[in-house]
């Protein structure tokens, strides 16, 4: 048995993991949210709270708010007890603290300064790469039918670059992720990992613990969350756009069918329809943040959220600008802002919100695996 | 809607004074009887609702298991189980009726917004009998309260009635203090749900003299039992033990008021209590904790100074529910003496005779197992082991207040029964301000909430009829 003489707001990385530290104490003694999600349950498998466990609950909290309005020792009360908020903020700070490589973990700090410079870096090489490598009269001409968009950007180029922001985006998403996995410790049973990410698929897929274990978070009270509908939108309408990139690549290379393609074709269909949930998707998330109650907001608020969302965005709406005005001369200014987004978006994926999914994903897979090996 | 200062001008069909779930339920149901209804609770809105704020679940019989209760709970098994615990001081009539309701409370309550969950984690001995509010007391509150204000129900809070105007049983108007000003609230029927007075230390030194200043008090500062007093210097009957309180063993360093559960200690089986003198004064392995929890309040309220320490060793850290202050840690008992402030040397010699006193046994936490002492006064009957393996431990321990038993005497319509007289024409009482008619002494777990309901919907239905005579 472990005897650890630890006193309340032990020894953490930083003031938000002390707090946390001394919050999951005060629960850990109540436990009346325990059927609100799956952080206080975890909680409960646990006595004393390291760094990594406190990442690895604050991953797990989806920020519903529930646990805020039920708790009868939440603010003015002197226990001070704000656990969405706190846990918000020891989550923004754990994506810097895993970020791979380190040195670029800044970026986490100053998110929307970070991702807006980095989106208009990648529209301005967009359009240098235009004018310097083609023809610039070619980007106010008018193109049409096969390979249009290639008369601007060779296929191979387009599909090289992407290739590799993508690549980048994976690796480093995926040392970041290895880096966060081993700081939450081992699994206690790794014999149940297959069905536990197939839990963890299904929690995170339906967002199952954002509603307060069914029933709802209205923050102020009297304000339904919609978050769940907008956030689905906009993550479906991702992986929809996802899979009309994928189905795009396989027609040029399996049945050397060359975009554009016309708009009732599988590519145009699935990212229309994606591009639709990216449109409404990310508003609602932003509309949904200045009504919900700013106590809950996590402190250390540095534009991370609304970067990640406009940028998704943006993604969508240049898109259909290149839809839209694909047979006038706008196209070439439309494609290199559009291309130029994409970049950006696919270079801050690592450093930005997109990360959430990732640690929330890995936080779920191991609340499944501690529930069924306990 | 939060209500106005126009509310407090107004004539309205019910006046319920109190903010809890009794009161809630009595708003409620009256409200749904046809009647406009005002509520009054003396607290900020952030502290409204009474002892209901710390609560978790509530004790309804039931014929079969449901999605969140795992067997039938009969009426006959509920109504032993509080024989057992009042020892018989309990109205049988009103006790067995109450039950009896209490099975259709459980879809009453759901109906008005509260959600239930399964009992989880350490709560699983209730799985059966108690059905748990998903969130806890407030998050139940907090459901009641936007039902009843999308009824209609008007709220004021930080409004503390201040005078009585009810002659001979009768009510007339009350006198609510609100925002610096005296209104005179006048309406058709009272219902007072507005619990004891466990806040009021003044009033608490009447039975316990100083030793009151030393109690800690688990619910929040607004539980002053002003209504009580006024009703019962009004000629309404008593009920219940005016010097009795419910009491249990918090940790000395919980704030004055509303630590809630948090402050608890649950290790007093697995160590010794000693006093400020160093010596142990009562049996700590008597009886299974849950029945044991509720005495040590008082016990440690007749020490000097009403201050007691939990001494145990290493192995027994993490044998019990944590709670909020870490354990005092010590190499030595010496050290740990020093810690809390007692005689190093009487700490020894407690833990010496204890240690030799001890029988070998195998020591289970789980039943009333074969570890005891012998030769020892007071003996420890259960889970004796030698305290000897540093890190030594202590958690200080003071009288933690949760309520009081003194309340007014109600017939099965939730009214008043008058001293000398019948009952009160338009006068009624819900919750713990009655719960004594029930509860003359004792507790299980919940009995309050189901009390609080029963009575509360009682008494908002009774109220909306005489209003509408």
């Amino acid at each position: 048995m472990q005897h650890s003489d630890k006193t309340v707001g032990g020894t953490h990385a930083s003031a938000s993991l002390a707090e946390a530290d001394r919050l999951m104490t005060v629960c850990n003694s109540c436990r009346y949210c325990e059927g609100l999600c799956a952080v206080f349950p975890a909680m409960e498998m646990r006595r004393s709270f390291a760094d990594g466990d406190l990442d690895y609950l604050a991953n797990l909290c989806h920020a519903c708010g529930a646990c805020f309005i039920d708790c009868q020792f939440s603010p003015p009360h002197e226990f001070n007890v704000n656990v969405p908020k706190v846990l918000a903020d020891v989550r923004a700070d754990s994506y810097a603290t895993y970020a791979w490589p380190q040195f670029l973990a800044p970026a986490f700090k100053r998110n929307g300064l970070a991702i807006s410079l980095t989106c208009l870096f990648c529209i301005v090489v967009s359009l240098g790469y235009l004018v310097v490598i083609t023809d610039a009269s070619a980007i106010f001409a008018v193109h049409q039918g096969p390979g249009a968009f290639y008369a601007l950007m060779p296929h191979n180029s387009m599909a090289l670059m992407f290739g590799l922001a993508f690549a980048y985006a994976i690796l480093a998403i995926t040392l970041s992720a290895r880096n966060f996995w081993r700081a939450i410790g081992p699994p206690p049973d790794a014999s149940k990992a297959a069905p536990s990410i197939w839990q963890a698929m299904g929690d995170a897929g339906r967002l199952r613990y954002l509603d307060g274990g069914g029933a709802g978070c209205e923050l102020p009270p009297g304000k339904p969350d919609r978050r769940r509908l907008f956030h689905h939108l906009t993550f479906y309408g991702f992986m929809l756009c996802f899979a009309a990139t994928s189905v795009g690549t396989l027609y040029h290379y399996l049945l050397a069918r060359e975009a554009p393609y016309p708009w009732y074709d599988l590519p145009v269909v699935l990212g229309t329809l994606g591009g639709v949930g990216l449109l409404i998707g990310p508003l609602g998330l932003l509309s949904q943040r200045t009504t919900r109650d700013m106590a809950v907001r996590p402190q250390n608020y540095n534009g991370m959220d609304t970067a990640f969302v406009l940028m998704l965005f943006l993604t969508s709406a240049t898109g259909f600008a290149v839809l839209l005005l694909r047979a006038t001369p706008a196209l070439g200014i439309t494609l290199i802002v559009h291309l130029g987004v994409v970049m950006a978006l696919f270079l801050t994926l690592p450093y930005g919100k997109f990360v959430h999914g990732i640690y929330r994903f890995l936080a779920l897979v191991r609340s499944a695996q501690e529930r069924s090996g306990h | 809607m939060a209500a106005s200062m126009a509310d407090l001008q107004r004539n309205h069909d019910v006046l319920v004074v109190g903010g809890g779930n009794a009161a809630l339920c009595a708003a409620i149901a009256a409200r749904r009887g046809g009647a406009s209804v005002l509520v009054v609770e003396a607290a900020p809105e952030f502290y409204r609702g009474g002892n209901t704020r710390h609560t978790r679940n509530m004790r309804c019989a039931h014929d079969a298991a449901t999605a969140t209760l795992s067997g039938p709970y009969s009426e006959d098994e509920f109504w032993n189980d509080l024989l057992l615990v009042t020892g018989g001081q309990t109205n049988e009539q009103l006790a067995r009726m109450m039950i009896a309701q209490s099975k259709e409370m459980l879809v009453w309550i759901a109906e008005q917004g509260v959600k239930f969950q399964p009992s989880l984690g350490g709560t699983l001995s209730l799985g059966r009998t108690n059905s748990f509010f998903l969130g806890g007391g407030r998050a139940m509150l907090n459901a009641l309260y936007q039902t009843a204000e999308k009824l209609g129900v008007k709220v004021v809070y930080d409004a503390e009635v201040t005078a009585l105007d009810a002659p001979g049983g009768h009510f007339n108007a009350a006198t609510i203090e609100h925002a610096g000003t005296a209104h005179r609230v006048t309406a058709k029927a009272l219902v007072a749900a507005s619990g004891g007075f466990e806040s009021n230390i003044d009033w608490l030194r009447e039975s316990w003299g100083p030793a009151a200043d030393n109690f800690l008090i688990r619910g929040t500062r607004y539980n002053r039992g002003t209504v009580l007093k006024m009703l019962l210097a009004g000629g309404v009957e008593p009920i219940g033990d005016a010097t009795q309180c419910h009491a249990v063993a918090i940790d000395a360093r919980a704030p004055k008021f509303d630590g809630g559960i948090i402050t608890r200690l649950d290790c007093i089986p697995f160590g010794i209590v000693v006093n400020k003198h160093a010596q142990r004064f009562y049996d700590e392995g008597e009886e299974v904790w849950p029945k044991r929890y509720a005495i040590w309040g008082r016990l440690v309220a007749a020490q000097p100074d009403q201050i007691g320490y939990i001494i145990f060793d290493a192995p027994k850290l993490e044998l019990f529910m944590p709670s909020l202050y870490p354990a005092i840690a010590a190499g030595s008992i010496a050290e740990l003496a020093g810690k809390l402030d007692l005689d190093a040397e009487a700490l020894g010699v407690t833990v010496t005779a204890f240690n030799s006193a001890v029988r070998p046994g195998s020591f289970d936490a789980q039943i009333l197992d074969d570890c005891r002492t012998e030769g020892l006064t007071p003996p420890k009957s259960h889970w004796a082991q030698r305290i000897e393996q540093a890190p030594f431990y202590a958690y200080p321990v003071r009288p933690g207040i949760t309520f009081t038993y003194l309340g007014t005497r109600v017939n099965g319509q939730a009214r008043m029964l008058m001293q000398g007289g019948g009952p009160s024409d338009n006068m009624f009482a819900a919750g713990e301000i009655m719960a004594g008619n029930v509860l003359g002494r004792g507790y299980a777990a919940g009995i309050g909430m189901t009390i609080g309901s029963v009575f509360g919907r009682i008494a908002g239905h009774e109220a909306a009829k005489r209003a509408a005579l």
